[in-house]
């Protein structure tokens, strides 16, 4: 072993009482780190479910829709010239909008409704763990997902409801499709949803776009923003990415999240920073003496910053396994903390940069140190 | 006559500044030859740590020069000093220095190692120097482990393992009892004597001079006389 790794190993496990506080200082930071950086992926990911699990090659929607739940709505007789062009198989008219939902008990209840035309399977609900989608054709029938039983005042398949005054029967039931703002998704008909949203008959949000096997995409992308006005159409990467970027940064909730994680990085280094400068001017007899038989500065540099990688190993490792049960824990919550492999490996490296910048005061004092020092002591 | 080891010409050095200075060395000169154990003795104050430290590297004189083999440390920067001091000096303190946290072995290998010596071949090295001063069987303790005089003989080990030319020894005794203290003595004569190095013992014990082959006597930054032949000379002349 480098006695250089020697020296930092023992130099840090010599006080103990130091080196919790220095871990509990990484561990608090780095876990503070991952929940906010945790929750914005997993935000990011929430909003944009929808268009994650849409059978789309093209979204065709109101310009300036800023995101996913935008109520703007087109003309659907676009949908025919979107037909027209080369390319087009489908274009499948989606309608989305908030409604109250009255249980049978006459108590009410805010939703998300989202139609579709189910039989081109545009955008259907998924994991169904009750029901088939072909129900959903049938009159009143809508999809809900079990974990808003209690907040619809139902208690599964058959269950019954009113949506504007309109009677509507689960016949479908879903599991794990939940919406960030907390309202309930009710899946229909698209032509049902126009009518528990107050849609008129030739409006929709959105035309989902199918191409045929061969065509070219982009080419078909240019054709139907040439041929129809005033719409957009975008890929559902850049549909993502924009309904992404409205929630987190045009709502000021990803700033918030970002702000978290710096104040975690502070915090953390500010503490490391303190304990490895403490642990410095308490071996600072040691430190010279090494001066004084001719170490290098760089040796007793390499010795700090050794302390200050072993102080990150430590408290990352902790922290992952208590950001591993964070993620366990909310993972089917509203807004689940999604980590992903390379937030592991960021947040491993920005535990290391942490560490190494705050063994700088530490690096610092050593500096000064006058190796005649070992005669006076 | 072969050249000196380590040479101070006019030495002078100067310690703080304004009205608070005070000439610590006043043209101080002074050779160190191979094979020839040297005590500095003189009162508290006298200049001796400062001598001492400018011999060994760790400060620079305000004015004069400092030789090691020839080579002047004039215009050296800490980071050269710090190379000539692990390459060609063995420091040996008065209250050891050891590291608390580190075997013998590995507090001797610390002077291979900042030499950058590969770990293998040192620490086979730190267990032959602590052979050399009688260790061999308290290579893996630790210093809390050690008696005072056992914790001298590992700092002895530690100045001699990269084989200086140069031993500056700082009151090496005087943190020990009087037998101790003679062993260590004795240890650090015949390093000087076998393997012909220059070595300088700063101390205030009239016990050690028959140890020496010249005793320097320093007050007010000043040296007075060089007593040169101790009584281990007269003894090895008879």
């Amino acid at each position: 072993m480098p006695l250089v790794f020697t020296i930092a190993l023992r130099n840090l496990f010599h006080d103990r009482l130091r080196l919790i506080a220095t871990v509990i200082g990484i561990v608090f930071s780095i876990v503070l780190v991952t929940i906010q950086m945790g929750l914005y992926f997993g935000f990011g990911r929430m909003v944009t479910t929808m268009i994650d699990h849409a059978s789309a090659d093209l979204w065709i929607m109101p310009r300036g829709t800023k995101c996913f739940e935008d109520p703007s709505l087109l003309n659907t007789r676009e949908r025919y010239r979107a037909l027209a062009i080369n390319g087009v198989a489908e274009a499948i008219p989606v309608v989305i909008g908030f409604a109250d939902w009255r249980m049978p008990s006459g108590a009410m209840t805010p939703v998300f409704v989202i139609g579709s035309d189910l039989r081109a399977g545009g955008l259907q609900p998924w994991d169904l763990v009750e029901g088939r989608i072909e129900a959903l054709t049938s009159a009143k029938a809508v999809a809900v997902d079990q974990t808003y039983f209690d907040r619809l005042g139902i208690t599964g398949i058959g269950a019954t409801a009113e949506i504007r005054q309109q009677p509507v029967q689960v016949a479908a039931v879903t599991s794990g499709i939940r919406s960030f703002t907390t309202t309930p998704f009710v899946f229909m008909d698209v032509d049902r949803a126009r009518a528990h949203t107050g849609v008129p008959s030739g409006k929709a949000t959105y035309l989902i776009v199918r191409l045929s096997a061969d065509a070219d995409r982009d080419r078909v992308r240019r054709q139907l923003m040439s041929n129809i006005g005033d719409v957009e159409v975008l890929t559902p990467a850049e549909f993502r990415e924009r309904s992404r970027t409205f929630w987190l940064f045009g709502t000021g909730a990803g700033a918030a999240l970002f702000a978290g994680a710096l104040l975690g990085v502070i915090v953390g280094t500010v503490v490391v920073a303190q304990t490895l400068y403490a642990s410095t001017k308490e071996h600072l007899n040691e430190f010279a003496t090494l001066r004084a038989i001719g170490s290098s500065r760089r040796y007793i540099y390499n010795v700090i910053i050794w302390q200050a990688l072993l102080s990150a190993v430590i408290g990352f490792s902790i922290a992952a396994l208590i950001g591993d049960a964070v993620v366990r824990l909310t993972a089917g919550t509203a807004l689940p903390i999604v980590i992903t492999p390379g937030l592991i490996a960021g947040l491993f490296v920005l535990t290391l940069v942490m560490c190494i910048g705050s063994s700088i005061a530490a690096i610092v004092q050593v500096t000064r140190i006058e190796p005649a020092m070992v005669f006076t002591r | 006559m072969t050249d000196p080891l380590l040479e101070a010409v006019n030495i002078t050095k100067d310690l703080g500044s304004g009205a608070a200075k005070v000439a610590a060395l006043k043209g101080v000169s002074l050779a160190l030859n191979g094979g020839e154990l040297t005590l500095l003795m003189g009162p508290s104050g006298s200049g001796k740590t400062t001598l001492l430290s400018i011999l060994g590297c760790m400060l620079t004189p305000t004015e004069g020069t400092v030789r090691i083999r020839r080579q002047s440390t004039a215009g050296a920067d800490p980071e050269d000093l710090a190379r000539l001091r692990r390459e060609h000096v063995g420091f040996v303190f008065q209250s050891f220095h050891l590291f608390p946290t580190l075997s013998a072995t590995d507090n001797v290998r610390l002077a291979l190692d900042v030499r950058g010596e590969p770990s293998r071949a040192a620490r086979v090295r730190s267990r032959e120097a602590l052979a050399q001063v009688g260790l061999a069987h308290k290579t893996r303790a630790y210093p809390r482990e050690l008696s005072g005089g056992e914790q001298q003989r590992v700092a002895i080990a530690r100045a001699i393992v990269g084989n200086p030319s140069i031993i500056l020894a700082d009151e090496p005794t005087a943190a020990l009892d009087g037998t101790n203290g003679q062993a260590i003595m004795t240890i650090l004569a015949e390093i000087a004597r076998e393997r012909g190095r220059a070595m300088l013992i700063v101390t205030h014990d009239p016990r050690l001079l028959p140890f020496a082959d010249r005793v320097v006597h320093i007050e007010d930054g000043r040296i007075l006389d060089a007593e040169r032949g101790g009584v281990r000379e007269m003894l090895e002349d008879h």
